[in-house]
């Protein structure tokens, strides 16, 4: 039989954690013991809960940890609403990875980098960070900058007081929206704590979170001299082959499923503004 | 109709040029003789493109939903050009509180029937170039890239002027015509009555196999004037029933069933979801039985002939027929 | 290999010999419309039709296909995939516009990662093209560098005083004449003429043609992108666009596609269909569309054809200019209105 890439993979869903109110993090295995595929940080695949539909997620877990992927889904619509009703040792159908992962091994390589997560945007940010701390060596300096709505919406937040925060040469940033009981971390929106923290411009910044912050995070950074080149960002549209043939997800010439889903800032103002 | 035309253009002109409207809805001269297209223009110069001639037939009264709403906003009018059969759908859509009437100049402009070009080319006409209205005022002589020919007008009419409901404009603030109005063309109700006299099976192995053509691009949904929901069941993702092509025939005698059903009582006959068809599915027909049925259970009623009428299926009166009519009259 | 010929009269018989190996596609008429379908006993090809109604790219990339079933039962899930086509096919009639289609629709669904569902039928597929008969004035192929009376596939061919001249392309083609070699005949010179002489007589009316001066300049993987997207021009270009996927579902080029799930109550069947630009779930998501207006939707399509297909595949328009959306369009808009607004300089003036 022929395997057609639009065809999933029957893959097992091992773990299920509760990050947040809205937010539970998923362990992918395949069902057969075999691989289920190599991935690089920022890429994706496309998760199928039959009778609910099908969808792309960024792969939330790290390559350099073992054979699962895992994935922190945000319940939002028909399909989250029923990944999030499932139970451990649910069957499900996985196909990927797709689209263009961040230049860990290239351009990140040497560098001093500045994580800037909004929400659920840190998803596609933990592989990176993951990997990153996994080859620790081959990396500059390290800040992490993440707030959301509440510190209940911190996603994942026991690993990153207890193993980010304890990193060498990393700074770890938390901000959440609106001051709340048991809270003695900072308050405010992220691009404002950003301003407030005054990171000079000799790293390389990744921004992932709402479209509203990035845009205003990108005009903090410019502000604060950055330079577009040296930033880089996520883009998310509706897709549905992964494989930039259905025509849905391009922005301009690009199709964000395989020429994105990450992108460096000036490439962004080459494309029209339709994202 | 060239005399009629001159003076709705000078007259559009006019309007816009003294500050009575600052738009006018009228059709925009296209590449050849026959595709103007429906267009708002915004300034005297732009008029320089309208046209109204025999290839008229959009129907503009939809268009002034959004329009007559951004006039408003903008603190202007829109002139609309509506011919006899427009002005039903105009009505309809104030009944249904669906234009800013306070914001529309109406100007009734008098009709002797649109062409077809679907209908010319299937008279065998290929390349067509361009036709002229003979002195007769009956035929067409009609010029292509392989030679001449001749065309009587009646053989060539947009189904919808076939059975023309009249040359009377139901509204109008200023009205072009010479038209006298006659009255209804022909019995409209004639190809529904064909269909009653088929058997069960006969009939619904016509309508199998029209709807069988169908491929779900929604421009007849989309071209009527009575579907104006801000979002239609079938494009709602989380209804189940959203759909985009024939997964079966099942879902093609849904898909149409369905809108008539939702239309009936407020169809006006306007006939734009069979001239739009790209299979040429004569999906007025299930317009007019309603109609046909409306009007024999209830009493003559025309949607649309005036504006705030309150139509029979939803006013109940104590003479309202029976429900086991429907019963009784259907099955065979 | 040379020319065979056969009798526009004995058409029917070359349909039943290659119906016994294959399945023959040509246009047929459903209720006053014709469309491809499967050729059956009394059917027969007639020439004075220029266009189906949806073009021949169905035959290869049907409005609806399943893809995938599924079976849930408890926790556990079964995944059968749906076997990609496996029969011979020809499919008879087509225009050098749509056989040029194909090769638009190729260069996306085989190109890596290959479709493989539309890779089975191209496979099995042998294409048997016809030149026009009449073009209409809504013809532009020129446009795009198509030969009219050359119209390609695996087989071409030409119609003169009623016979019906072809000749094989490809070995597919070879093979599809060896099949009925004992229905179709050799081509005397005097036929030989008569073939380069309705070639000739449509290569002069093909000139004559309204929209012969159509050109592609300013559009294409030269032109600059963002000008393009941000001419003010497309809003009066939508102004009046329904929003309905006429154009796209009639358009031999038009290749995007939705995945939807059907549950039949024992398994859910996960299918494809035709999906339009035009519509306004398109782009949908949870968190809102980036193409709200219509204008924006109408602008995605044509910047398609005009300038994102051609910058993604070596400069080839996704256009053929077969000209169904100029006869189609309920409103009568379509993208020769929108070339000649916007392209080169020499087509404002129209």
């Amino acid at each position: 039989m022929i395997n057609d890439t639009l065809t999933p993979r029957l893959a097992v869903v091992t773990q299920i954690r509760t990050e947040t109110p809205d937010v539970k993090t998923f362990r992918v295995e395949s069902a057969d013991g075999t691989p289920l595929f190599d991935h690089m940080p920022g890429q994706c695949a496309m998760l199928t809960l039959p009778g609910a539909g099908e969808a792309m997620f960024s792969i939330t877990s790290s390559p350099t940890v073992g054979g699962y992927k895992e994935f922190s889904i945000k319940r939002c619509g028909r399909l989250t609403d029923a990944l999030h009703a499932m139970e451990p040792g649910q069957q499900i159908g996985i196909r990927g990875p797709y689209g263009k992962p961040f230049p860990v091994d290239t351009e990140f390589r040497g560098k001093n980098l500045l994580f800037i997560a909004g929400g659920i945007g840190l998803a596609p940010l933990h592989s990176v960070i993951e990997y990153v701390r996994a080859h620790r060596e081959a990396y500059g300096h390290i800040d992490i900058l993440y707030g959301s709505r509440s510190a209940a919406d911190l996603v994942d937040l026991d690993r990153i007081q207890n193993e980010w925060m304890q990193e060498r040469d990393t700074g770890v940033y938390l901000t959440i929206d609106r001051p709340q009981d048991g809270w003695d971390g900072h308050v405010g929106f992220v691009p404002a704590y950003l301003k407030e923290l005054a990171f000079k411009p000799d790293c390389t910044a990744i921004i992932c979170g709402p479209p509203i912050m990035i845009k205003f995070v990108l005009a903090a950074l410019i502000e604060m001299g950055f330079d577009k080149t040296q930033v880089y960002t996520t883009l998310e549209l509706k897709m549905k082959c992964g494989v930039g043939k259905c025509g849905r997800c391009n922005i301009g010439s690009k199709f964000v499923c395989k020429d994105g889903p990450v992108f460096r800032c000036d490439e962004i103002d080459e494309l029209p503004n339709e994202y | 109709m060239q005399r009629v035309s001159e003076r709705v253009i000078a007259r559009a002109r006019e309007l816009m040029r003294e500050g009575t409207v600052n738009k006018v809805a009228g059709w925009k001269a296209g590449e050849f003789f026959y595709d103007c297209a429906p267009y708002v223009f915004e300034s005297e110069e732009s008029l320089k493109d309208l046209v109204y001639d025999r290839f008229c037939a959009a129907n503009l009264s939809k268009y002034m939903i959004k329009n007559s709403v951004a006039a408003g906003a903008e603190g202007g009018k829109v002139l609309v050009l509506l011919k006899p059969c427009d002005t039903y759908s105009f009505n309809q859509l104030l009944t249904e509180h669906r234009i800013a009437r306070e914001n529309v100049y109406v100007l009734g402009v008098g009709c002797e029937g649109m062409c077809d070009i679907d209908r010319i080319r299937e008279k065998g006409f290929k390349g067509i170039t361009g036709v002229d209205e003979n002195a007769d005022g009956k035929t067409l002589t009609v010029h292509t890239l392989y030679g001449d020919g001749e065309v009587a007008i009646d053989d060539v009419l947009v189904n919808k002027c076939e059975f023309c409901k009249g040359k009377a404009h139901m509204i109008f603030d200023e009205l072009i015509s010479d038209n006298e109005d006659e009255g209804p063309r022909g019995d409209r109700f004639a190809g529904v009555r064909e269909l009653e006299a088929m058997s069960p099976a006969d009939r619904f192995a016509f309508w199998q196999s029209e709807l069988s053509k169908c491929i779900r691009c929604n421009a007849c949904r989309n071209a009527c004037p009575a579907c104006s929901c801000r979002k239609c069941v079938f494009d709602n993702d989380a209804s189940g029933i959203a759909s985009k092509a024939n997964t079966d025939s099942f879902e093609e005698k849904m898909f149409h069933i369905i809108r008539a059903f939702h239309v009936a009582g407020r169809c006006t006959d306007c006939g734009e979801c069979t001239r739009v068809c790209p299979q040429g599915i004569p999906l007025h027909l299930f317009n007019r039985k309603y109609i046909k049925d409306i009007n024999e259970f209830y009493g003559e009623y025309a949607a649309g002939a005036e504006a705030g009428q309150r139509g029979p299926l939803i006013n109940y009166t104590v003479d309202d027929i029976e429900p086991a009519a429907v019963s009784d009259k259907g099955g065979n | 290999m040379a020319m065979k010929k056969i009798a526009l009269t004995q058409l029917e018989q070359l349909f039943a010999a290659l119906s016994l190996t294959r399945k023959v596609y040509l246009p047929v008429e459903k209720a006053g419309q014709y469309d491809y379908a499967p050729w059956q006993p009394g059917l027969t090809y007639h020439p004075e039709v220029l266009h189906t109604v949806k073009s021949a790219k169905s035959v290869f990339f049907p409005q609806s296909e399943d893809l995938i079933r599924y079976k849930r039962a408890g926790l556990s899930l079964e995944i059968s995939q749906q076997a990609p086509e496996d029969e011979e096919f020809v499919v008879f009639g087509v225009h050098a516009c749509d056989v040029a289609g194909f090769e638009v629709l190729d260069r996306v669904f085989l190109s890596e990662p290959v479709d493989s569902y539309y890779k089975a039928r191209r496979e099995h597929g042998t294409v048997f093209s016809v030149m026009c008969a009449k073009p209409e004035e809504t013809c532009f192929c020129g446009t795009f560098g198509i030969d009219a009376e050359a119209p390609g596939g695996d087989v071409q061919s030409w119609l003169a005083d009623g016979v019906l001249y072809m000749e094989a392309l490809t070995e597919k083609g070879e093979a599809l004449l060896a099949a009925v070699s004992g229905i179709v005949s050799e081509v005397d010179d005097a036929g030989t003429q008569a073939a380069a002489e309705t070639r000739a007589a449509h290569k002069a009316i093909m000139e004559r043609l309204p929209l012969a001066d159509l050109t592609t300049d300013g559009f294409g993987a030269d032109a600059e992108l963002l000008p393009l997207f941000n001419r003010p021009e497309w809003k009066e270009l939508a102004s009046s666009c329904l929003g309905c996927g006429t154009c796209t579902y009639v358009c031999p080029t038009c290749q995007c596609y939705d995945i939807r799930e059907y549950n039949t109550g024992k398994e859910i069947r996960r299918f494809r269909v035709w999906d339009s630009c035009m519509y306004s779930d398109f782009t949908m998501m949870a968190a809102g569309t980036p193409r709200p207006d219509q204008m924006q939707r109408f602008r995605q399509r044509f910047m398609h054809k005009l300038k994102y297909y051609p910058d993604n595949y070596g400069g080839a328009f996704s256009c053929v200019g077969c000209g169904r959306c100029l006869q189609k369009c309920p409103i009568s808009m379509n993208i020769v209105k929108v070339m000649r607004k916007l392209g080169g300089a020499n087509h404002n003036d129209k």
